[in-house]
């Protein structure tokens, strides 16, 4: 019996009720965690789910990539935009994606510095999702243009016009939010992975694939000096990105809040974005971190642990909005202005009633649930909310959007959206845009920090046990 | 995308001074009709249509790819006209003539091509003032689907092959000219009536018939039976003091509307506006004229002539002998003692479309309150040879039918689409041995027509017009010809003697004729520049009544059931002007519906029925049967139903074929105007109405301020509680102060009867495109200026508000702000400036536009591949393209050119230098404009009044656009609700 | 990587502002080889002689046929190349000259108030008494354009100097200019509708 081996047989205790789950089950080792992980990009073969998904993601693409076609060579009349809704699916879909993004950066972040070592087996997928996320909703603000060739007219360069983007101007905030954040969290992202891209150098059995791994290692050796220049990279990374959890959406919200349209015009946007994203973010990263448990079997590494604590996020954040949703009929009372206190009555009881009442099932009925432990860490359930919150936070973006601009000051002026297949396609094809970069990702990346889940095993911790 | 909305209903900061308000009937019903099919998925365009914008798009796309210019050629004069400076427009007096009665206009062209119509102020069908149809009747000029070539049997012909066809036409009639017809419309040209004379002088036995669809039939029938013979009939409202509408608009429709409506407002607004005069309106469909008037009172058509005999009784015309007792006599006393309390200052103005007995009544009304003379001028018929019209058609008919027509001469018109159904016009054409139809258009008579002989625009040829009153004005060509077209005065001269003069010399022999040969050639130049000939009104005349027989002014009284009563389309007239989509898609002044006519019912009726709004039915009349999409229109009369003339054309070009249903085909001899007796029956399928505002009410909201003069005379500072602006010091930056100039606007509602000539005008003076209807239906219509049309109280017979909203041109304009690309910013004099070339098209400013009167190009609307459209743009706006922003910009082209002027010529600008088109166009003056900072100007002393008030004026946008608000004069002594 | 990205782009931006996209500096192909510097510099005829509107009107037009024959009906009336000259005069054709100065459709330049108050012909159009054949000297860009209308004073000469071809900027221009600025009473207009509407 080797040293080790010993230690861990140590690290066996009977389970106790007081403690919450473990972090890792099962005798997880260096090695077993290395080949768990390697193997599914090296050598495993790859699952059939994957193939079926990878192609209902394509199919997506597909109608994604025809719309966006048609928007360009024919107008982006194509969505079904007109006066006075001249903002639709486009930005709904925008705020949605850089929402969910949020979820990514808080885990890979936020509790990297509070030093919540639990996220380790999970922040590496969650920046993924953040990263693809941010794509998609990047995507949108251009396809939503009138002239979306000219696009960089709203980033400052030195033109011959001697003409610069009208700082006042939200949008503009939003180019710089948004091009930060995909930056920050790509170097953030692909900075973490470099050891294990390393490993997989290492493991790898095909000369294409070391060479490729080889080089995106950027020759990490894994000396001594390479661990503490990364140690300290990610720590200042970290601290970079964790304003940006709180900054983008509030610069997004900024968007809305910034104008003088009732039901936009509002100062508790900015933080109700933000729970709005976190929420829905955290519903991501259920979404799927689920699949890819059963799937990869990962029970050991992403455990009940795990799906116990998104779950109170999702909980914690459900309340805040719910918080919201009750207080702005409130403001819109106490404002005493007549144009607000329409705009929530018809809201609640206008043509686009069934979005506001979706929106209450969907983002503060149904969070209920996880005040129920078997909800909390039974998978199932706990899908189901996360695919229903999902939808309930498109729903919110899709009713404060449209049922402030299709009622708004002058009776004259009033109509109702429609949205058209343009719209739709652009919907579900940023949905297929997501899930092939996603599996993609899976594919060819270690989904799970593998050296940062070995830190949480006993033996390279000083205490000798493995995390609680 | 326009939805009938939902049936909730807050009341908002309630105003004592308003009754309650209902929203659009869908919602009192709490209807929801099913979803309109979006257009951009092509279920409503056609292919073409996706693949010109396609190949559009992508030519665009090319082009930004860089910024270096196209070589590109000048083309400079081999020997330039005199005064022709390239760069400075040139103007043009001339005249529009409507159904043959013009209004003097003054035409703007650039470098030879006519771009824009202006009123001419010295004309009294004008007064500086244009009609919808004039200002659009540059676009008829460019016109694509205008006829070319002179065609027989489809193939083309050259004018001398037709020389020599009409020759072996007339040889067989051995110069008698037995069977010789020539079929015109009304004639008032003093020129062209002399030449049909000398037709008929050489062929004796030829005839001559008139027919206009949309004619006053009435008018002259109703003046027989008054007076024994034909009389013209105008009114001088500026000295009336109390008005009697008998389904009449004549604020609206009409060759004289123009002037009646400035008339009428200028003595509404005489003094401090505490003398207003009073209007009442008596009517059978829902009017601008109706409502603008004090007291409204919707009778069914059949019923306004008991009425008309009730007020004839009670103001003491001799043995009035009426159908039936009048309905409402509280109504009838209140106006008899109103009309008698002004003798002498009055007028009671009949609808063109009444019977004649009603005009016959109203004749004798106005003479027995001794209104003839003063309000009620009689004079000679403007017509040359005053007929009856349908009976002159009915010869024809007959004739056609016997076979004893040899040469049926056609000019103008388009007798097989709008000939009254029962004469079966197009079956008795192929009875006429030869054919020949001289038109503008290749339309549906054309068809039935072995020639075809194009005819010349009235700005492409020589030729005379009368006006209301009688003035003469000489047409005289602005362009050369764009196609191989002719005019009547040169086909006429075909048949007399060849080889043919031109129509400038036919013209100029008739004047030479008229007028001393010395100096005829100074008059001749003078008659020209000032648009008419001095002094050629008809002189007035006193005509005596002859007294009616009794029971002889009493026309029949239609069958039961349903009655329907046709109108002409206040804009495409009786269809002649389908093909113009400028008045296409106009909105019309009550429904708001355009691209499309429809069966109005009152909301009462469609209940009975079960109709919900833009249900289709089956309108049957007898054996004809027209399918048609109901409107339900508030004040429109119980147990009746109008529909619009002028829709349903199967040849009027790519625009107008096709667009709403042919009202024509239900349309008899026997019931011109009415018929009784028709059923309206369910029918599928659905067929969506395009309207360019959903939702008619103000919801409390105090949008378009109104209140009775009384109101106004207690409370003269009733505007500012409701109006609730915010203090300057408010804002938490410090106010920019406007030196120099501060353009702004004041609009004064009381004057506002909703014409929409401002519309049009605007988009012609800046390239405002044509949408189509799918568009319109997705609420993306482009007009940058919009005449909101609100109902207020009673759906049955509801007040009505109309309100145009330009861009305010805010001071702190919201839209500013939130332009990420300084696209719109603000200049130097207040302007609201808008650069097309800047715009990326995020629309974020019309999100933040709080009045919604920005307009995007969602596609690429503008037509950029028809040349004959291209020649019409304003040189001075940009053409805008696919994807960018546009708004109204207080015609910033014309404040820049005069700007200039000023400058060189080292002065500051007068004011009413710079007029915006709207202000140009509109009749009734309602839309003063001018510098602000100059105490002194028109808009700044209107802004100064106490009506003045700033539309949402709480949001702290302190627009430069304001209103006036509206005054109404009510009867004390019929004191029901506002408008009722 | 992010070196050919900023090179790229600075690439691009140097295009941009090249000559070639401008079209600056680069004499024009004509039907008939006129010369502004045997015309205008040579005989010394008066820029209006030909280009009668520029003061009047927002447009310098192109003189008519007509303009050239008043001379060339006696001189060189029968040299070659002037045979399209003639033509056009005896056919009524017009002549097609090539475009030199062609700003972008949307914007909306005068030519009479800027003569009115005191930009010459040169300031905007170079030396064209030494150009043989007629190019465009300055760039035409919006930067261009803003440079005077920003600042006037460095530019505005006195009105009687305006169609002086060898007017040099006086060492004190901006003394000069700032005074004649007040004189002319010259608001420097960069409000967007001033150019774009």
């Amino acid at each position: 019996m080797t040293a080790i081996e010993e230690k861990q047989r140590h690290t066996e205790r009977p389970p106790d009720p007081g403690r919450p789950p473990a972090v890792l089950i099962g005798g997880s080792t260096f090695g077993t965690v290395t080949d768990q992980i390697a193997s599914t990009v090296l050598s495993r073969k790859t699952p059939l789910f994957w193939w079926i998904v990878f192609a209902a993601g394509l199919g997506l693409l597909t109608c994604l990539l025809i719309a966006v076609w048609f928007l360009f060579y024919v107008g982006v009349g194509m969505f079904g935009i007109e006066i006075p809704n001249a903002w639709g699916f486009a930005i709904t879909n925008f705020v949605w994606w850089i929402g969910i993004g949020h979820a990514g950066t808080l885990i890979s972040a936020i509790l990297l510095l509070l030093n919540q070592s639990w996220r380790n087996s999970i922040n590496r997928f969650a920046e993924a999702m953040t990263i693809f996320a941010v794509a998609c909703a990047g995507m949108f603000p251009i396809l939503h243009l009138g002239r979306p060739w000219v696009f960089y007219w709203l980033i400052p360069y030195p033109n011959t016009m001697t003409i610069q983007p009208q700082f006042r101007s939200p949008l503009v905030w939003d180019i710089f939010a948004v091009s930060t954040y995909a930056t920050v969290s790509i170097v953030f992202w692909y900075l973490g992975m470099i050891p294990d891209i390393a490993t997989l150098r290492d493991q790898s059995k095909s000369r294409f694939a070391y060479f490729c791994y080889g080089v995106l290692a950027l020759g990490w050796r894994g000396a001594s000096r390479h661990w503490r220049f990364h140690e300290t990279a990610s720590l200042l990374l970290a601290g970079l990105a964790t304003p940006l959890v709180l900054s983008v959406h509030t610069v997004v919200s900024f968007d809305f809040t910034i104008s003088i349209l009732p039901g936009w015009h509002s100062t508790i946007f900015p933080p109700y974005f933000v729970a709005g994203a976190i929420f829905s973010g955290f519903a991501m990263v259920l979404v799927l971190a689920i699949p890819l448990r059963a799937v990869y079997g990962l029970h050991n590494l992403i455990t009940e642990r795990h799906l116990n604590n998104c779950a109170k996020v999702m909980l914690g954040t459900g309340l805040v909005l719910a918080y919201t949703y009750a207080i702005e009929p409130f403001t819109a009372w106490y404002s005493g202005s007549p144009f607000e206190m329409f705009m929530i009555h018809n809201r609640a009881t206008g043509p686009y009633a069934w979005s506001y009442w979706g929106v209450v099932a969907a983002n503060v009925v149904a969070p209920q649930l996880l005040w129920f432990r078997r909800c909390r860490v039974n998978p199932k359930p706990l899908f189901a909310v996360s695919i229903v919150i999902l939808i309930g936070m498109w729903l919110e973006r899709y009713m404060i959007i449209i049922s402030s601009l299709h009622r708004d000051f002058l009776p004259s002026s009033w109509s109702n959206f429609i949205a058209t297949l343009t719209d739709n396609a652009a919907l579900y094809g940023s949905i297929g845009l997501f899930t092939v970069l996603f599996l993609l990702f899976v594919r060819f990346l270690p989904m799970i920090s593998m050296y940062e889940v070995k830190e949480l095993l006993p033996f390279s911790r000083p205490d000798g046990r493995s995390v609680k | 995308m326009r939805q009938p909305t939902d049936p909730t209903f807050v009341p908002l900061a309630a105003l004592s001074a308003h009754p309650r308000q209902w929203r659009s009937l869908e919602e009192r019903e709490g209807v929801v009709a099913e979803d309109i099919p979006l257009q951009s998925e092509f279920s409503q365009e056609d292919r073409r249509e996706f693949l010109r914008l396609m190949s559009a798009s992508l030519a665009l796309a090319g082009m930004t790819a860089c910024t270096r210019q196209p070589t590109e050629l000048i083309v400079p004069y081999v020997d330039p006209p005199e005064q022709t400076v390239p760069g400075h427009p040139r103007y043009y007096a001339t005249a529009v003539p409507v159904s043959g009665i013009a209004q003097g206009v003054i035409v703007e062209t650039h470098l030879g091509r006519p771009t824009k119509v202006e009123g001419n102020p010295d004309h009294p069908a004008s007064l500086g003032a244009t009609s919808v149809i004039s200002q659009a009747s540059v676009l008829d000029l460019y016109d694509p689907d205008r006829a070319k070539e002179i065609t027989y049997r489809g193939d083309t012909r050259s004018w001398e092959n037709f020389l020599l066809a009409l020759g072996s036409m007339l040889n067989p009639l051995q110069g008698t000219g037995e069977g010789l017809h020539i079929l015109t419309e009304t004639v008032t040209s003093p020129c062209l009536g002399a030449q049909i004379e000398a037709v008929l002088a050489q062929f004796p036995r030829a005839q001559w018939h008139q027919w206009e669809p949309a004619g006053s039939h009435s008018v002259s029938a109703g003046a027989r039976m008054a007076f024994g013979r034909p009389v013209n009939t105008y009114y001088r409202l500026a000295d009336a003091d109390a008005v009697l509408a008998l389904d009449s608009d004549f604020l609206a429709c009409g060759p004289a509307a123009t002037r009646y409506a400035r008339d009428f407002m200028d003595r509404r607004r005489r003094g401090d506006r505490l003398d207003m005069n009073r209007l009442y309106s008596v009517e059978s469909s829902m009017t601008s004229t109706g409502g603008k008037a004090d007291h409204r009172l919707p009778l069914r058509y059949s019923e306004i002539e008991a009425f008309a005999g009730a007020v004839a009784r009670g103001v003491g015309v001799p043995d009035t002998a009426t159908a039936g007792e009048a309905p409402n006599a509280q109504w009838v006393d209140a106006v008899v003692q109103d009309l008698a309390a002004h003798r002498g200052s009055s007028a009671v103005i009949p609808g063109d479309w009444q019977p004649p007995a009603v005009h016959a009544l109203a004749s004798r009304i106005n003479t027995a309150l001794g209104n003839v003379g003063k309000t009620v001028i009689h004079t000679a018929p403007v017509e040359v040879q005053p007929v009856d019209q349908l009976e002159s058609l009915r010869d024809l008919g007959n004739a056609l039918d016997a076979g004893s027509v040899a040469v049926l001469l056609i000019l103008g018109g388009n007798p097989v689409y709008n000939a009254p159904a029962d004469f079966a016009f197009a079956r008795l054409l192929g009875q006429a041995k030869n054919t020949i139809h001289v038109a503008s258009h290749h339309n549906e008579t054309s068809a039935y027509c072995q020639w075809h002989v194009p005819e010349s625009h009235v700005f492409e040829d020589w030729g005379d017009t009368r006006s209301f009153d009688g003035t003469v004005t000489i047409l005289q060509p602005l362009i050369y010809p764009l196609y191989r077209s002719h005019s009547h005065l040169e086909v006429l001269e075909a048949l007399v003697n060849q080889p043919a003069r031109t129509s400038r010399e036919i013209l100029n022999a008739y004047w030479m004729g008229k007028k001393p040969a010395r100096d005829f050639e100074s008059w001749w130049r003078q008659s020209l520049h000032d648009g008419f000939i001095a002094d050629s009104a008809l002189p007035e005349i006193t005509v005596a009544p002859v007294p009616s027989p009794p029971g002889a002014a009493v026309s029949a009284a239609p069958a039961g059931g349903l009655e329907l009563s046709f109108r002409p389309d206040p804009y495409v007239h009786d269809g002649r002007y389908s093909n113009l989509g400028w008045l296409m898609e106009l909105p019309r002044p009550m429904t708001k519906l355009a691209w499309d006519n429809a069966v109005l019912l009152s909301p009462r009726t469609a209940e009975r029925l079960g109709f919900p709004n833009q249900q289709r039915v089956t309108i049957q009349r007898g054996g004809m049967r027209v399918d048609a999409s109901v409107w339900i229109q508030p004040g429109h009369p119980d147990e009746s139903a109008t529909v619009h003339l002028g829709f349903g054309r199967s040849r009027a070009g790519s625009v107008g074929n096709n667009a709403g249903f042919n009202a024509y085909l239900l349309r008899t001899s026997s019931a011109l105007w009415s018929a009784g007796g028709v059923q309206l029956t369910k029918t599928a399928p659905h067929y969506p109405l395009a309207t360019t505002q959903m939702h008619q009410s103000m919801d409390d909201r105090p949008v378009a301020i109104s209140a009775d003069i009384e109101h106004y005379r207690q409370n003269p500072d009733f505007v500012r509680p409701l109006e609730n602006a915010p203090e300057r010091g408010e804002s938490l930056y410090p106010p920019w102060a406007y030196t120099g100039y501060a353009w702004g606007m004041s609009i004064d509602l009381t004057a506002c009867v909703g014409c929409n000539a401002c519309v049009v005008a605007c988009q012609a003076e800046n390239n405002i495109p044509v949408v189509g209807k799918g568009q319109v239906l997705a609420a993306r219509e482009m007009h940058w200026l919009r005449i909101d049309t609100y109902y207020q109280g009673d759906p049955e017979n509801p007040a009505v508000h109309f309100q145009p909203v330009p861009c305010m041109q805010c001071e702190n304009a919201p839209c500013e702000l939130v332009c990420p690309v300084h696209a719109t910013a603000h200049s130097s004099d207040g302007l609201n400036d808008m650069t097309y070339n800047r715009c990326v098209g995020t629309r974020y400013c019309s999100n933040n536009c709080p009045y919604k009167v920005r307009r995007f190009n969602f596609f690429l609307y503008q037509d950029w591949y028809t040349e004959t459209l291209k020649l019409q743009r304003n040189p001075d706006v940009t053409v805008r393209s696919r994807g960018v922003m546009e708004k109204c910009t207080y015609c910033v082209q014309r404040i820049r050119e005069a700007e200039i002027r000023a400058k060189v010529e080292d002065r500051a600008i007068r004011d009413g230098e710079v007029q915006t088109a709207c202000q140009q166009a509109c009749p009734t003056q309602a839309i003063v404009f001018g510098d602000i900072n100059q105490r002194a100007n028109r808009v700044a002393q209107l802004k100064a009044e106490k009506l003045n008030y700033a539309l949402l004026a709480e949001l702290n946008t302190r627009p430069r656009t304001t209103y006036l608000a509206e005054l109404r004069n009510p009867n004390p002594a019929l004191n029901t609700e506002h408008g009722g | 990587m992010a070196l050919a990205l900023i090179f790229a782009l600075w690439a691009g931006a140097m295009i941009v502002r090249s000559p070639y996209e401008t079209r600056q500096n680069e004499p024009r192909e004509q039907p008939v080889p006129f010369s502004h510097e045997h015309h205008a510099g040579g005989l010394g005829i008066d820029c209006r002689y030909c280009h009668t509107t520029v003061e009047t009107s927002s447009f310098a037009n192109i003189p008519a046929t007509k303009i050239c024959m008043n001379c060339h009906s006696q001189m060189w009336a029968a040299s070659p190349t002037l045979e399209p000259v003639r033509e056009s005069y005896l056919t009524g054709r017009s002549i097609a000259w090539t475009r030199v100065h062609d700003l972008p459709g949307f914007v909306y330049f005068n030519h009479s108030i800027h003569i009115h108050k005191g930009i010459g012909c040169s300031t905007c159009h170079g030396r064209v008494d030494q150009m043989p054949l007629t190019w465009q000297a300055e760039s035409l860009r919006m930067q261009w354009c803003l440079d005077c209308h920003r600042n006037p004073a460095r530019y505005v000469r006195p009105v009687d100097k305006i169609f002086a071809m060898d007017y040099q900027p006086p060492p004190d221009q901006l003394m000069l200019g700032q005074r004649l600025v007040r004189e002319y009473n010259i608001h420097s207009l960069t409000s967007c509708s001033t150019c774009h509407r």
